[in-house]
């Protein structure tokens, strides 16, 4: 559905984005994970045909952005960082001149408002100025202006910023449901979001990409131990040494209050064996889980390595030159 | 084209939900009224004065003295008028970013820049279609020759076209409103001094005539539609309107 080749963008001398290249398939929820000003929103206002890039090309929806730029906008839907909307008007003027515009008229739009103003939850504000409405609300309508004309394609920059927990989840229903008909780019910074919606993630630093998975296996690979966490009744020491000659085990930590954590290699599941010996020792048993790294540790990983590593560098120069 | 309509229809929307289109109009006409009634009390000053001496009725002219320097003043009025009026219109989407949506639905520069003029030469001429009761008034109560007042209002109808499309290019240059208006003036003033340089006389004298914004309103004014006046107008429009579009594909390139 999207294919983005060796997108760059100079602004000035300033790379934003060096060398994207993704594809996105129909029916996906992609998410484009990276901090502040890591090219998230570029990479999508280049897809949107917002701006062209420096060299590279994107296909979207089977239309080159360079060759066909109106077919490829009559197929997407975008809601940019900060909702496009004109506080003067209200929402139902809004949605309807945003309506016009993107090619709907008559019966078509009347049924297109009223559908895209109940799935984001904005007809009980259809008369009211946008300019009046809170941040949450004026970003339903942006979201709202974005599936206005049921686009197959969908490109939401942080679409849950600046709603409250309870729309935060309403909106990510909203994009899960989406995804049945619609394929979805959407740029966060929040993890949880990622690994709530998103089936892939694109990780993005400095321009660049430098991850492309799904969630689970993100975690996997790059964790560097597996960790389980068990609970027992009567903590004892030597289910400590117990669980300390198993094999593969490498740390064994166990707490007052009976919880023990335990460090394992990577690549062994070693969750059996120890549910045996726990049971065997006779401790009570009371939980087993087996914790993943978190999405956050991986983030960090991978978007700070490149600091690490030019700093490892730098070090290395002036140790040279001493 | 129905893209076209559909912008120009949100921006005079746009224009007359806002305070400005209104103190604008407001103070549109009442200058241009309180000069009309100037012109017109030293009109009949005038006539009472001639009255007394037949030989000299031929001069008194009507459409020359009182309509003339009229359409002058309202054409003065729009110089410092129309900058406000046009400094909003791109400057203000891409400050509010809103210009994201404009730019990313499947409408062509081309019917954004037209649909945006539209607006606002519709807004103005709507100004200038209130100062009809002027020759109303006098058609009323005297006798006039019709003729040069409808050559004059399409002639002030063409300076708003390109004092309209100058502005817009103005507002495509910058995010802010204030310095769009500026600009705007400045060009303007710059088009309106083209006529005092020309009165200087030297080399330059025929061209600066010929670029003046002022001098190509004489002959609608004396009820003369000329082609060169017409084509002068329409090309200065046609010009600020390219430039417009440019900057907004350069734009978009940066």
């Amino acid at each position: 559905m999207i294919q983005a080749e060796n997108l760059t963008k100079y602004y000035g001398d300033v790379r934003a984005l060096d060398g994207v290249s993704f594809h996105v398939d129909q029916g996906e929820i992609v998410g484009l994970l990276g901090p502040n000003g890591a090219g998230k929103t570029t990479a999508m206002k280049i897809l949107t045909c917002f701006m062209p890039p420096t060299s590279g090309t994107a296909r979207v929806a089977g239309h080159d952005i360079f060759e066909e730029p109106l077919k490829v906008k009559r197929n997407v839907g975008y809601l940019p960082e900060e909702p496009p909307v004109y506080p003067e008007l209200t929402v139902q003027e809004y949605l309807s001149y945003a309506g016009r515009l993107k090619g709907l008229g008559g019966v078509d739009l009347k049924r297109a408002m009223g559908l895209a103003m109940e799935k984001c939850g904005v007809d009980h504000v259809a008369r009211r100025l946008i300019g009046n409405l809170s941040k949450g609300y004026r970003q339903r309508v942006g979201l709202a202006q974005a599936l206005l004309h049921n686009p197959p394609v969908l490109i939401l920059d942080e679409p849950t910023v600046g709603l409250d927990p309870v729309q935060i989840l309403e909106i990510r229903t909203l994009i899960k449901d989406l995804a049945q008909e619609h394929t979805v780019i959407l740029s966060t910074h929040i993890m949880q979001e990622v690994e709530a919606v998103c089936g892939r993630v694109i990780i993005i630093n400095e321009g660049r990409i430098v991850a492309v998975d799904t969630a689970d296996n993100l975690r996997t690979q790059m964790g560097t131990s597996r960790r389980i966490l068990i609970r027992v009744a009567r903590p004892s020491p030597d289910l400590v040494q117990k669980l300390m000659a198993l094999d593969g085990v490498l740390d064994v930590e166990a707490e007052d209050d009976g919880r023990v954590r335990i460090e394992s290699q990577l690549d062994r599941d070693t969750r059996e064996d120890v549910a045996r010996v726990a049971v065997e020792s006779g401790v009570g048993l009371l939980e087993l889980t087996g914790v993943a790294v978190s999405l956050e540790e991986v983030f960090l990983k991978l978007t700070t390595e490149d600091v690490d590593h030019n700093v490892d560098t730098a070090f290395d120069a002036a140790e040279g030159t001493a | 084209m129905s893209r076209v309509l559909t912008i120009a229809g949100k921006e005079l929307r746009t224009y007359l939900v806002s305070p400005m289109a209104w103190v604008v109009a407001t103070v549109f006409l009442g200058i241009s009224g309180l000069l009309f009634y100037n012109i017109i009390t030293w009109y009949s000053m005038q006539s009472f004065q001639l009255m007394r001496m037949p030989q000299m009725g031929g001069h008194v002219n009507i459409n020359r003295m009182v309509f003339q320097p009229t359409f002058q003043n309202m054409a003065v009025t729009l110089l410092l008028l129309v900058p406000i009026v046009t400094m909003r219109l791109l400057a203000e989407e891409k400050r509010n970013r809103t210009a994201q949506l404009l730019f990313t639905s499947p409408v062509r520069l081309g019917e954004i820049v037209a649909g945006k003029f539209l607006a606002a030469v519709a807004l103005l001429g709507g100004m200038l279609l209130v100062t009809v009761y002027m020759p109303l008034l006098v058609w009323a109560y005297g006798t006039m020759d019709w003729g040069p007042i409808f050559s004059g209002y399409l002639g002030m109808l063409l300076l708003i076209g390109a004092f309209v499309a100058m502005g817009l290019f103005a507002s495509s240059l910058t995010e802010n409103q204030i310095i769009a208006a500026v600009l705007t003036f400045g060009i303007l003033l710059v088009f309106w001094l083209l006529g005092w340089a020309a009165e200087l006389g030297g080399d330059f004298a025929k061209v600066f005539e010929h670029l003046s914004i002022i001098t190509h309103l004489e002959g609608f004014l004396k009820g003369v539609v000329e082609v060169k006046d017409v084509v002068y107008y329409v090309s200065v429009a046609a010009f600020g309107l390219f430039l417009t579009h440019r900057v907004l594909e350069s734009n978009r390139w940066r």
